[in-house]
């Protein structure tokens, strides 16, 4: 992975020719967005990077890539670019390493968080007890009390939301963003719906190359659609458990005809599905187009993607076995997995989410004073 | 080449013609076997290049069409031909949409086309990319570094080709063939012949493959030429661009916001004689008339942002006399001749690039007719230029169905032209944007009917 000198030097030489050309301005915002700007700076090319949803139409219209001597490699600088932005708005920045080594990182904290499930739930129903099986009202506090489970969960998660809205504010700031449009809904509106209808992922009309470098296909926005609603699933089945138990005071585990149960079985399987479609496109993209993303950006991508598969996969293994003696050793690897994502969600490719949307935020505003 | 020895028909070349061609041919069931010379890599000839194609339509008539074509070309035009060609054009937008082709709005800041041509997404790699696929999904066999050698004719009629792969040379017979292999303005020998060695300071902005190896093979072997030797589509190039390939980010689009001088600081041209996109490609040849084939566009700080910037950035100085140090050229003499273009602008009048302004210069020999604003404000700045060569126009004659015609004006039975290789009978001189697209699509296709016609009724 180059520097941020080099990377914006490079940026800034293929910019020009995008700049000189402009024959892709109807695929997606980048290219929009570039023509408004005759120097990059940092800030500029982050804002680019992630308004790159990484389509890769433009690279195959390009009659400036390689093997011509200009080589313009749009979708290789935006990846490496996304790459750098996500560890310069990193905080606190010494944690920023995580991302050159994702792999490491989601496993580390996964095995960390399971570890110190596990302390808990031996502290309070000893070694013998995390194998015995648990049922009725309460099951899962008898092996790991209550407060405990939530003030853990709720900590963690207000932190790793605190730090990306950090994040978002200062990649917003460098951006160009300008204090009144962060209160202007309209410029919400639209950026939500640009971002949750992966307007972009369409490649201008046709789908990403990707992972069939010369057919386009609709199939990644598809599976990134199934993943995204997993994720909303799996909230709100948290929300609704949160509902049942706090508000109508009924303790878990939920019958299998409830709301967090039939929730949580749908975006478990959304993210299962997922994921692996695309984990499975990635392999076949690396083999086609291998000059397109880093490896990094790709290691960086399949970490979350396989620790995102292990979240659901523990999660419906737990619910499947949680009458049975496996129940505890299920449940720790699945706080494990659940911590794990929470606890490197600033440091990974869940950073991808917020900067995104930080950047959709701030095209619009741009598009709407020009 | 086992699947292939006896395609129905042959297309040479795998531009936009020639796709064209095996596209409408592979629709009429024919089997096609298409050769294109370079690599996949770097396939599409000129019109990888390329962004848009002129078309009637509901606010472009086909008569103003015609009239804008016979204005640039002048005497020698092939009406027939070029009406043909305007005709058809108003059917070839919907064609290219059947065969995969996406639009695009056009673009900001970019020439003033929309009203005549249609844009397509990407331009034209990802057009011929689509053709490509699409081909191939109809049938169409594409072999990559197979360059024709030779073609196999005798009275009048065509049996096959030589052909050189990768693996050695093969001939290969088929029934019919379109020729659809461009122009000759590659080969720099050839072009010598007409241009001396003014040739050497030409810049070839598209394809380093257009040999001229095909054109040359037909007209050795009697078929009528047509066009103009000399004419080509060229339009001011930076001359900072590399030799071949340059494309559209080395076109120098500044002209009309300033003034441009040879190399001896003096101007030579009117520089706001009609909108942009009128005249930009009247600049290639002006540039090629002056001395060593050199001019630079010279301009302001006050219409910087104004154009579409290209690939290098200009020369800068905060005076006329700095500029000219940087582009070699005598200070006392451009910034006489600055003078004199801000002495002869009228400060008054209204300016508007969009429209034929009428700001222009008094007293000004050559005059600069619209947009004459005084290049005062410094930073001052300048791009230097070249010819940039984009197409030539010596051709192939054909008639309405796009057969080769002989030398006595009788058309060979089976020997189809397309694209570059037969612009010539409707382009001898000037060049309005988009009408090479028109040219290839519209002769593409009726080259692949009746080619495939021919086949299947042989």
């Amino acid at each position: 992975m180059p520097g941020l000198a080099d990377l914006l030097e490079e940026a800034n030489r293929q910019v020009t020719i995008c700049n000189a050309c402009r024959y892709c301005e109807g695929y997606c915002a980048v290219f929009p967005a570039l023509e408004r700007r005759s120097i990059l700076r940092e800030g500029d090319l982050a804002l680019l990077a992630n308004l790159c949803h990484d389509c890769r139409a433009c690279y195959q219209a390009c009659m400036y890539a390689p093997p011509h001597e200009f080589a313009v490699n749009i979708p290789a600088v935006m990846s490496d670019a996304r790459l750098e932005s996500y560890r310069r708005y990193a905080w606190p920045g010494v944690f920023a390493g995580l991302i050159a080594r994702p792999g490491w990182a989601a496993a580390g904290a996964s095995l960390l968080v399971g570890l110190l499930a596990l302390v808990a739930v031996v502290l309070r129903a000893g070694l013998a007890g995390l194998f015995v099986a648990q049922t009725g009202p309460g099951a899962f506090y008898r092996l790991i009390a209550y407060e405990l489970m939530v003030a853990a969960g709720l900590g963690v998660a207000a932190a790793a939301a605190a730090i990306l809205v950090g994040g978002f504010y200062r990649f917003w700031r460098d951006a160009g963003g300008r204090g009144r449009t962060l209160l202007d809904w309209r410029l919400w509106t639209v950026a939500l719906q640009d971002g949750v209808s992966l307007r972009y992922l369409g490649g201008g009309g046709g789908g990403c190359h990707y992972p069939d470098a010369m057919r386009p296909s609709p199939a990644r926005r598809v599976y990134h659609h199934v993943l995204l609603a997993g994720f909303a699933l799996s909230f709100a089945a948290t929300v609704a458990a949160a509902v049942e138990q706090d508000l109508l005071g009924l303790l878990p585990p939920y019958p299998l005809l409830s709301p967090p149960v039939l929730l949580g079985v749908a975006g478990g399987l959304g993210l299962v599905v997922g994921a692996s479609g695309l984990l499975v496109m990635k392999r076949h993209e690396m083999a086609a187009a291998p000059g397109l993303a880093g490896p990094r950006a790709r290691a960086l991508d399949a970490a979350f993607l396989i620790l995102v598969e292990v979240v659901a996969v523990t999660g419906i293994l737990l619910l499947v076995m949680r009458a049975t003696a496996a129940m505890g050793p299920m449940l720790v690897a699945h706080l494990g997995a659940v911590g794990g994502l929470f606890v490197t969600a600033p440091y990974g490719k869940f950073v991808h989410a917020v900067h995104r949307f930080a950047a959709l935020l701030h095209d619009q505003a741009e598009t709407r004073t020009t | 080449m086992p699947n292939v020895n006896t395609p129905d028909l042959l297309v040479i070349g795998g531009g936009n013609a020639g796709l064209c061609a095996a596209l409408t041919a592979a629709d009429r069931g024919a089997r096609v076997l298409l050769l294109e010379k370079t690599s996949a890599a770097w396939r599409g000839g000129n019109s990888k290049y390329t962004r848009n194609i002129r078309v009637a339509g509901p606010e472009y008539t086909e008569d103003e069409f015609l009239a804008d074509l016979v204005a640039v070309t002048g005497e020698g035009i092939d009406r027939e031909l070029a009406a043909l060609a305007v005709d058809r054009s108003r059917g070839a937008a919907e064609w290219m949409e059947a065969h995969g082709a996406r639009w695009q709005p056009p673009f900001r800041g970019t020439l003033q086309l929309a009203r005549t041509n249609r844009f397509f997404l990407g331009g034209g790699k990802a057009l011929l990319n689509v053709y490509y696929d699409r081909a191939v999904r109809a049938g169409v066999e594409v072999r990559y570094r197979a360059e024709v050698a030779s073609l196999r004719l005798a009275n009048g009629r065509f049996s096959a080709v030589e052909v050189d792969l990768p693996q050695g040379r093969r001939e290969v017979s088929a029934r019919a063939v379109v020729v659809a292999s461009g122009g000759f303005e590659s080969n720099l020998e050839w072009l010598r012949r007409y241009w001396g060695g003014a040739v050497d300071n030409y810049l070839i902005r598209g394809t380093s493959a257009n040999d001229g190896r095909l054109l040359r093979q037909l007209l050795d072997a009697g078929a009528m030429e047509r066009g103009n030797p000399r004419g080509f589509h060229a339009v001011a190039c930076d001359a900072r661009s590399p030799r071949y390939e340059g494309g559209i980010v080395t076109r120098i689009d500044s002209v009309p916001f300033g003034i441009v001088v040879n190399r001896e600081g003096r101007r030579f041209a009117d520089e706001g004689e009609d909108l942009w996109p009128k005249r930009y490609a009247t600049w290639g040849r002006l540039i090629a008339l002056e001395p060593d084939q050199l001019a630079f566009s010279v301009f302001d700080s006050r219409v910087r942002e104004r154009f579409i910037p290209p690939l290098f950035p200009p020369y800068e100085a905060d005076s006329i006399e700095g500029l000219a140090g940087q582009m070699k050229v005598d200070p006392a003499a451009l910034a006489a001749t600055v003078q004199a273009f801000n002495g002869a602008v009228d400060p008054d009048l209204p300016y508007d690039i969009a429209r034929l302004d009428g700001c222009g210069t008094r007293g000004l020999q050559p005059p600069k007719s619209n947009w004459a604003l005084p290049i005062d404000r410094p930073p001052f700045f300048a791009y230097p230029m070249r010819p940039g060569i984009t197409f030539t126009y010596l051709a192939v004659g054909v008639d309405r169905t796009a057969r080769v015609l002989d030398g006595s004006g009788q058309p060979l039975e089976n020997v189809f032209a397309a694209g570059e290789v037969m612009a010539g009978n409707i382009l001898l001189n000037g060049y309005v944007g988009g009408v090479g697209l028109t040219i290839g699509t519209v002769f593409g296709q009726i080259a692949g009917e009746e080619a495939a016609a021919y086949a299947r009724a042989g």
